[in-house]
């Protein structure tokens, strides 16, 4: 609406007045500067490190594209990218089987379980994957609840865990949602007069969803669908739980932490990693671009919802239950498996004990400090830099200031792996001064790892919060006799400051949970966070119950963090609204 | 092609608690123009969409010729409608959008390649077959949408506030253009609007709705001349509204409004209310015989006329005097006396 046309009319004005704004802008000088050397050392260097090393010959140093060979010359590696592909094609397959009913019914039909499905349905997303992939296990691996029974009453077993089939379902379940909200926020825009004129013209029924409904929401599908095959492809975490180590990030893993940091087959996956999420990020675009459907329009109807016959709505509730079940099913196995003592070969725990958290408490103590703390520096830098990114390039015109943008949000396509191994091969012969230790292997590093992979989802939402703030509020502030700085200061952070902590909190959540990059840097048990603590636990049998229990409380960390951004996103929008700001 | 009447009897219809329709009865002829008009609210939409099979079933008959179709699914009808968005669909091109109701209609393809062109060069956009509906102009897109809704033959044309979502200088050029085109097919259409001049100047009849009832029907002209309610005759242009009580001594009728003042009414009626056109009020510096003692409380200069607000017989007039050139104004504040030319006025 608005914010749109101010916003392009606020980028107008500040090409316009370059000139004579920069006397006054020195010190955001200072800071965009800044901000260009940080992301060149902690993003562009490193990941450019990487891609350098894989086209390098280890013995000469000379550019080669022998790597290249011997990898696809070794067979694993050959299986290992085709699985890699496979799990991650059949994920987004899996994700949509479930995505779409939920998708629908919630959005077509007056269905009175849809507020059920739009809260349950995120849940798994707060679930940091390879942490349900334990609880998956026991529930349906082979000797798992479900096969168990299936054994009993049946005399068969379903291999749903078994290989590959069990990072596809352990990764569909948990990443769904993104193609979910993308799926329902198209089908919602669609306006109703969109299939009323198709109705009026003879159509109806399946035809009318195949003709009009379906490709009007397919902008978002493709969004939501190239989101889960690169969440996948990239993934380290669930594979090295279920202990399938022949795809390409766990082969990336094993060879940077068994044979070591100048192993050139690690920069040669990270490499083809890198590719593919640029590439599926860029056939994305491409699909997306110019075509915003959104069709939601003045003198239409909103969307056209109808009501369900009796069958109709019994055969909807099945559906439902049945994927939430589903779906929840490694947050129930987790909270069993957390208070259980003993859960092997039956179809529950032996007994239920509160032990497995006390044990947690314990043993986790190092954990839940590392990350808070690491999680707190990578949030605070996130938001700090995402504010100055956002105000930078919307409301100045500094040379190059959209290359700060493009820069901070490269971060989504680079795997978390991919920062850590080239972190690794960066800093290895960096010295931290005073202490003398390396800086690949110092705390810190940890946290701006993190800090640079949640960047591009703070820098969004502080973004969002910039473009709510009209530029007539600053100019008023201005022309009553601020000065740019007090502006900012009195007038412009105010405002933005909901924005500003829901990004936080978002970062902040997330990377508590964040394993890829982090496993690659841990290089003590004293420095590990939750998320390796977790990964610790959950490799030996007797240390499930309190790896569960570790899992729980991650749970819960990321549920909190999300609800109380939704929240402030809410109140502010409300107060926004309630001003009247246009 | 085939032309139907549209019949409505006792038309109920609710949105859960709100009834928004209450007993609506309209008899629409074959070929006709015919015009919904009223404020957002007063039901016309609501009625449209009923015709075309949307919303909620309503109570009542809803005849097609002679088919009841209430009830029936909006894709068997064979109403065609242009919607107030236009509804073109964004994914596809112009040309399969014009032909997309071709095709579900099972039309064999070499005759929806020759129906389509036919339809975009009656809506005089044969070239545009290849673009996508978001490269057109507003004006383009609602002739791609009365193309793509006209191709099907239907049985009768609705059009849901069609002119709403153009410019001011487009709407008069589209309207003639809609009027033109309804004449050349003689398809019954129906045209829902809440803007009386785009009514008056295409259709033959209009409906006047308000809070879910039908206030009049009738061509513009006796709408606007004999309003059988205060709403119909607010509506449609400005009304000027006295009150007061008729009364006859022989043959000579009076109206005397409530401050006693006087005005001669060439036949008797029944009412309590005279309504008078700004431009039957003329304005006299010296009192007569029937001159209504007035007082001049504004002066707005229109070009082709002049418009004094008056307060005169316990009411705020609205006076138009034709502005032929010069300055022969009457000043704010002035007291001046108001003949009508009451042959004009109605009495309800």
């Amino acid at each position: 609406m608005s914010t749109t046309q101010s916003d392009r009319a606020d980028r107008g004005l500040a090409d316009r007045l370059p000139n004579a704004l920069v006397p006054s802008l020195s010190g955001l000088h200072m800071v965009a500067l800044l901000i260009a050397l940080l992301l060149l050392g902690l993003l562009v260097i490193p990941v450019a490190q990487v891609i350098f090393v894989a086209f390098q010959d280890p013995a000469t140093g000379a550019a080669t594209l022998q790597n290249f060979a011997d990898f696809f010359a070794t067979s694993l590696f050959r299986e290992s990218f085709w699985n890699s592909f496979y799990v991650s094609a059949m994920s987004v397959v899996v994700a949509t089987i479930i995505a779409l009913p939920l998708a629908y019914i919630t959005t077509r039909f007056h269905f009175s379980g849809s507020i059920l499905i739009q809260s349950l349905g995120f849940i798994p997303l707060i679930m940091p994957p390879f942490v349900g992939a334990v609880a998956m296990q026991l529930i349906f691996g082979r000797n798992g609840t479900i096969n168990l029974l299936l054994r009993d009453y049946f005399g068969f077993t379903i291999p749903f865990m078994d290989g590959l089939n069990g990072v596809i379902l352990v990764q569909s379940i948990h990443y769904f949602p993104f193609i979910l909200i993308n799926l329902s926020a198209s089908l919602r825009n669609i306006d109703r007069s969109m299939e009323e004129a198709a109705q009026n013209l003879g159509s109806h029924g399946l035809r009318l969803f195949r003709r009009i409904v379906f490709p009007l929401a397919m902008p978002g599908y493709i969004a939501g669908a190239a989101l889960v095959f690169i969440k996948v492809f990239d993934d380290l975490g669930t594979p090295l739980l279920l202990n399938v180590n022949n795809m390409l990030a766990p082969q990336a893993f094993l060879r940077i932490s068994s044979i070591g940091i100048s192993d050139p087959m690690g920069y040669v996956i990270s490499c083809i990693l890198v590719v593919f999420s640029v590439l599926s990020l860029w056939a994305s675009f491409l699909v997306m671009r110019g075509k915003d459907y959104a069709t939601v329009q003045k003198g239409g109807g909103g969307t056209a919802k109808r009501e369900l016959k009796f069958s109709e709505k019994v055969l909807a509730y099945g559906v439902v239950i049945f994927i939430l079940l589903v779906v929840l099913s490694p947050h129930m196995g987790l909270l069993l498996l957390s208070f259980g003592t003993i859960w092997s070969f039956a179809p529950l725990p032996d007994a239920y004990t509160f032990q497995n958290y006390i044990i947690m408490w314990e043993g986790s103590k190092t954990y839940i400090i590392n990350t808070v703390l690491y999680a707190g520096i990578a949030a605070t830098l996130d938001v700090i830099i995402g504010t100055a990114i956002a105000y930078i390039v919307i409301r100045t015109g500094i040379f190059g200031r959209k290359w700060l943008d493009y820069l901070a949000t490269a971060a989504l396509a680079v795997p978390g792996v991919v920062l850590g191994i080239g972190y690794l091969r960066t800093f290895h012969s960096v010295d931290v001064p005073f202490t003398g230790e390396p800086l690949a292997s110092w705390w810190v590093i940890i946290a701006l790892a993190l800090m640079i992979r949640r960047l591009p989802y703070a820098l969004r939402a502080c973004t969002a919060a910039l473009q709510q703030v009209s530029l007539a509020l600053e100019e008023a502030a201005e022309s009553l006799g601020a000065t740019k700085r007090r502006t900012i200061q009195k007038i412009v952070l105010p405002l933005m400051t909901g924005g500003i902590l829901a990004g936080f909190v978002t970062s902040f959540a997330t990377a508590a949970v964040e394993l890829s990059a982090t496993i690659m840097l841990v290089s003590s048990n004293s420095d590990a966070p939750l998320a390796y603590g977790i990964y610790l636990f959950m490799q030996t049998p007797s240390g499930r119950g309190a790896g569960a229990a570790l899992g729980i409380l991650a749970v819960i960390v990321v549920a909190i963090g999300t609800v109380a951004s939704q929240f402030i996103i809410e109140r502010d929008k409300k107060l926004k609204t309630s001003n009247a700001v246009h | 092609m085939s032309k139907a009447g549209i019949k409505i009897e006792n038309v109920h219809l609710s949105f859960g608690q709100t009834e928004v329709l209450k007993g609506v009865n309209l008899d629409i002829k074959p070929g006709e123009f015919f015009a919904f008009l009223g404020p957002s609210g007063s039901g016309k939409s609501t009625l449209l969409r009923a015709i075309a099979g949307f919303g909620p079933n309503p109570k009542g008959r809803i005849l097609i010729g002679d088919r009841d179709v209430v009830g029936l699914d909006p894709w068997v009808r064979n109403v065609g409608m242009v919607f107030q968005s236009y509804a073109l669909w964004p994914h596809l091109r112009v040309r399969d959008n014009v032909a997309f109701g071709l095709k579900e209609r099972r039309v064999p393809p070499e005759q929806i390649t020759s129906k389509v062109d036919a339809a975009l060069e009656l809506v005089d956009l044969a070239d545009l077959g290849d673009r996508m509906p978001n490269q057109l102009s507003g004006g383009q897109q609602q002739r791609i949408a009365l193309a793509r809704t006209i191709v099907v033959e239907p049985e009768i044309l609705l059009l849901d506030e069609p002119l709403s979502n153009l410019d001011a200088s487009l709407r008069v050029q589209m309207r003639r253009e809609l009027l033109r085109l309804q004449r050349q097919l003689g398809l019954t259409t129906i045209f829902v609007t809440h803007d009386q001049e785009e009514a008056n100047t295409t259709s033959d009849r209009m409906a006047v709705l308000d809070g879910g009832v039908i206030q009049q029907v009738g061509t513009p002209q006796e709408l606007y001349d004999q309003p059988s309610n205060l709403f119909v005759a607010n509506f449609l242009g400005t009304a000027n509204i006295l009150e007061g009580h008729v009364e006859t001594d022989g043959d000579q009728a009076r109206f005397v409004t409530k401050t006693g003042d006087i005005l001669s009414l060439p036949q008797g009626g029944t009412g309590k209310n005279i309504v008078l056109r700004p431009q039957n009020i003329f304005i006299r510096q010296q009192s007569s015989a029937n001159a209504l003692p007035g007082k001049i409380l504004h002066r707005e200069f229109l070009g082709s006329q002049v418009r004094y607000l008056i307060d005169a017989g316990g009411a705020e007039l609205v006076v138009d005097q034709t502005h032929g050139g010069g300055r022969e104004w009457f000043d704010t504040g002035s007291e001046v006396y108001l003949s009508a030319n009451t042959a004009n006025a109605v009495v309800i």
